[in-house]
């Protein structure tokens, strides 16, 4: 296969995750809002903290209030990570690879980016918001069912599969550090309060809230809902299941040695979480050194599979 | 609809498929039969099975506006033109005779230039040649072979023989619809591909491929053949594609090959660098290296040059060729075959004015009215004077171009292209000019396709055949009709 090929389509998994996690990750916050108690404050602006897009918000807007959030996560072209951003970028790697994913993909991928076009005022008001951010997960699936159910599965497949779960892994850590933060910002005599909202909607948003149910069998709190996020086996949004995931596809690609030895020790480091004191700033550093390995297996998947230097064949 | 052929009025011109007295000729003679025997449903039925057919393989070709580029479907007549397979023979012993010639006379401007020495060619014109290649000078390409891929147009005159309209050997296209055409018109009349014998086109992909292949710098079982293309946004991107996919071959862009420091051009691939033996490329001379043409490219792979040069990969077709479909070379063409095969030319050409000679210049100023005036050096039917059909501002316009660059320009007689009957609104059949478009392969063989592409100009009186100027196409019939 074409290095081209696999970077195209590497490329549009991930930016298709993107697309739901972002809409996952506002729906968090659009919940929580409704939940919190009147005197305790969240500010929408975590959401670019978290995403590392401060400097490129501050340069374009100056009040941090929900609607410039939302716009600039959801709608902004000069944002090259918001929603519609992203839907373009699928698009783009999709029109140029469609001989080697489903017909219907294209199909498929069209009418979201038409219908996120569309009403895409509905997910930066609030009073739709709901039903717009549903829709768009729901779009993003119906292309991962069709891919399950009528691709093959060769290298395209697992260059797909790559990059939808090196996304994923980079977003459900950062959607964790959100909710650390917010749960350090807060005061002592709100955080049990706060702590019982903020986990629940965390493990809502990742569509882990029954499945926590169903195999941790006790009340939410924050250490076993991270426990839970971080370490599952099964559930396919928890990081273990994600790096899992990257590397079963990168050992069926020619010449994974290094890929699969990187995920391999990021698979291996561990931090302790007994109680939700844990949940510290230490464990803050803990998701920031994920992140940067998670980044650094990106920089290698490309060295290794989409970019050759001078030299590299003579 | 009996009276589908009987209604039908034919022209002055020479028609395919009808003689003068309103009898079909040989080879349309089932097919005309067949026509008339379907209801102007039925008719209008498999019309709308061929644009169906279009529209489920995606048979498409760009076309380039102000507005941005416009995906069309494919224009095409359910009509087949029909060619008695005794008169192909000839046509196709004449394109082969002319390929062999012209990739004699390419080889020979590359090395000693006899041709100009000897006095065939005057020298000026193979100077002045915007695509002569002084950066080709001394390479020997497998084969003495420089154009492998060459898409001759030919037209029927007035008396029904075939004449040359022009060669070309840059970056002909249009081959992947002349195949498409016999898979449409397969599923539209499949009955008569059952009672006629009617010559299969469907293996030009695999001449093709091994084409390719015997340029391979490498003695090896599977060279690696790649179609290198512009990109999904050229207007022959459909072709390229089917091309490819048809070979086995990978359709690569300019930024999926580097030339490494053993100067051998390589593929990226997930597997790694994969050492490359043939390009069929589908971009022109000027974009294919930066470091030799045109800086600002983004299309083509630094360093292709130097490897070409150095033998470690073959180009089809290889940069320079184009230097023998100039318009002006076109007229020496006759001549060029006697000095090189020492052959009489089978094909003939159509009658050519050259506007650098100040008598021919002097002749074609006075007649604009009656020429066709074309550029040496376009293709595409572009910047083209069609004297008939022109306003006195276009002929003054073409006045001036002339006189700044005559070089630049030659002038036909308006040819009285033949028509053949074609379907315009439901059951009615005009006859429409059309020309065809062979293609004819050299490499360490040589292979002409069977029949070829046919254009048909859908407006009423045009001459103009070209899809990106309104023309549609036809299914070309090369029919044996001896014996039956």
């Amino acid at each position: 296969m074409l290095s081209r090929v696999a970077e195209r389509l590497f490329w549009s998994a991930r930016y298709l995750e993107r697309v739901e996690n972002t809409a996952r990750l506002v729906s968090v916050y659009d919940d929580l809002l409704f939940d919190l108690p009147r005197d305790v404050k969240v500010s929408w602006y975590n959401l670019i903290e978290i995403n590392s897009d401060v400097e490129l918000f501050e340069q374009r807007y100056k009040v941090k209030n929900e609607h410039n959030v939302l716009k600039f996560l959801l709608a902004d072209d000069s944002n090259p990570s918001s929603m519609l951003s992203s839907l373009k970028m699928v698009r783009e790697n999709i029109r140029t690879t469609r001989d080697v994913v489903p017909q219907e993909m294209w199909e498929l991928i069209n009418e979201l980016d038409l219908y996120a076009q569309k009403n895409i005022k509905q997910g930066i008001n609030r009073s739709e918001r709901h039903v717009f951010i549903n829709t768009i997960i729901e779009g993003c699936q119906k292309i991962i069912g069709l891919l399950a159910g009528a691709m093959s599965r060769d290298s395209g497949w697992h260059f797909l599969t790559m990059g939808r779960y090196v996304e994923r892994a980079d977003m459900s850590t950062r959607i964790l550090d959100a909710a650390v933060s917010l749960m350090l910002q807060s005061e002592a005599e709100e955080s049990v309060q706060l702590g019982q909202v903020v986990w629940s909607k965390v493990l809502k948003s990742q569509s882990a809230y029954l499945d926590y149910r169903r195999t941790i069998r006790t009340s939410i709190n924050g250490a076993k809902a991270v426990s839970f996020l971080l370490r599952d086996a099964c559930f396919p949004r928890s990081l273990n299941y994600c790096l899992n995931q990257m590397r079963e596809a990168a050992t069926k690609l020619p010449r994974a040695g290094i890929i699969v030895a990187n995920i391999d020790k990021l698979h291996a480091k561990h931090y302790e979480i007994g109680t939700s004191e844990d949940l510290n700033n230490e464990f803050h550093d803990y998701l920031n050194d994920v992140q940067l390995d998670i980044i650094e297996i990106g920089h290698q998947i490309t060295e290794n599979w989409f970019h050759f230097r001078q030299g590299d064949a003579a | 609809m009996e009276n589908l052929t009987s209604q039908y009025q034919s022209s002055d011109f020479f028609d395919e498929l009808i003689d003068t007295k309103g009898e079909p000729r040989s080879p349309a003679k089932q097919l005309l039969g067949y026509l008339n025997s379907l209801s102007e449903e039925e008719l209008e039925k498999r019309r709308l099975t061929a644009e169906a057919t279009i529209q489920e393989m995606g048979i498409s070709f760009t076309v380039y506006t102000e507005e941005g580029n416009i995906d069309r479907a494919w224009p095409f007549d359910i009509v087949p033109r029909t060619i008695e397979a005794s008169d192909w023979r000839i046509a196709e012993k004449g394109l082969t005779q002319r390929l062999k010639a012209l990739n004699m006379f390419i080889d020979d401007l590359y090395h000693d230039q006899n041709v100009i020495k000897d006095g065939i060619v005057p020298e000026h014109i193979i100077k002045d040649s915007k695509n002569f290649r002084p950066e080709c000078i001394g390479v020997s390409p497998a084969h003495g072979v420089w154009a492998h891929i060459c898409g001759t147009d030919l037209v029927r005159a007035g008396d029904g023989e075939f004449y040359v309209l022009e060669d070309n050997l840059r970056v002909p296209s249009g081959v992947s619809y002349m195949l498409e055409n016999r898979a449409i018109t397969k599923r539209v009349l499949p009955e008569l591909f059952e009672n006629e014998h009617i010559l299969p086109v469907g293996s030009y992909t695999s001449q093709l491929f091994d084409t390719l292949a015997s340029l391979s710098p490498r003695d090896i079982e599977n060279p690696e053949i790649v179609v290198l293309t512009p990109g999904i946004y050229n207007s022959a991107y459909f072709e390229h594609a089917f091309l490819a996919q048809q070979m086995g071959a990978e359709l690569v862009e300019g930024s999926d090959l580097f030339v490494d420091d053993d100067d051998c051009v390589y593929m990226k691939t997930i597997d790694g660098p994969e050492r490359v033996d043939v390009i069929y490329r589908r971009i022109d001379d000027l974009f294919i290296d930066p470091e030799v043409f045109d800086k600002e490219s983004v299309l083509g792979v630094p360093g292709l040059m130097r490897a070409w040069r150095k033998g470690n990969v073959a180009l089809a077709n290889a940069p320079g060729a184009g230097v023998a479909d100039d318009k002006v070379v076109y007229a020496y063409v006759p001549d060029i075959i006697r000095y090189f095969l020492k052959e009489e030319p089978i094909l003939k050409n159509v009658e050519t004015f050259l506007c650098e000679d100040p008598e021919q210049q002097a002749y074609v100023l006075a007649n604009l009215d009656k020429l066709v005036v074309k550029p040496a050096n376009e293709s595409g039917g572009y910047g083209m004077l069609v004297g008939p059909h022109s306003s006195k501002k276009d002929q003054a316009i073409f006045a001036d171009l002339i006189a700044a660059n005559p070089r630049n320009y030659v002038a036909q007689p308006t040819l009285k292209l033949s028509t053949a009957p074609t379907l315009i609104s439901k059951g009615t059949l005009e006859p429409r000019h059309l020309d065809l478009r062979p293609f004819i392969l050299q490499g360490k063989d040589t292979y002409v396709t069977t029949g070829g592409l046919t254009r048909v100009a859908m407006k009423k009186g045009s001459l103009v055949v070209n899809s990106s100027q309104g023309g549609g196409s036809k299914d070309t019939w090369i029919v044996e009709t001896k014996g039956q």
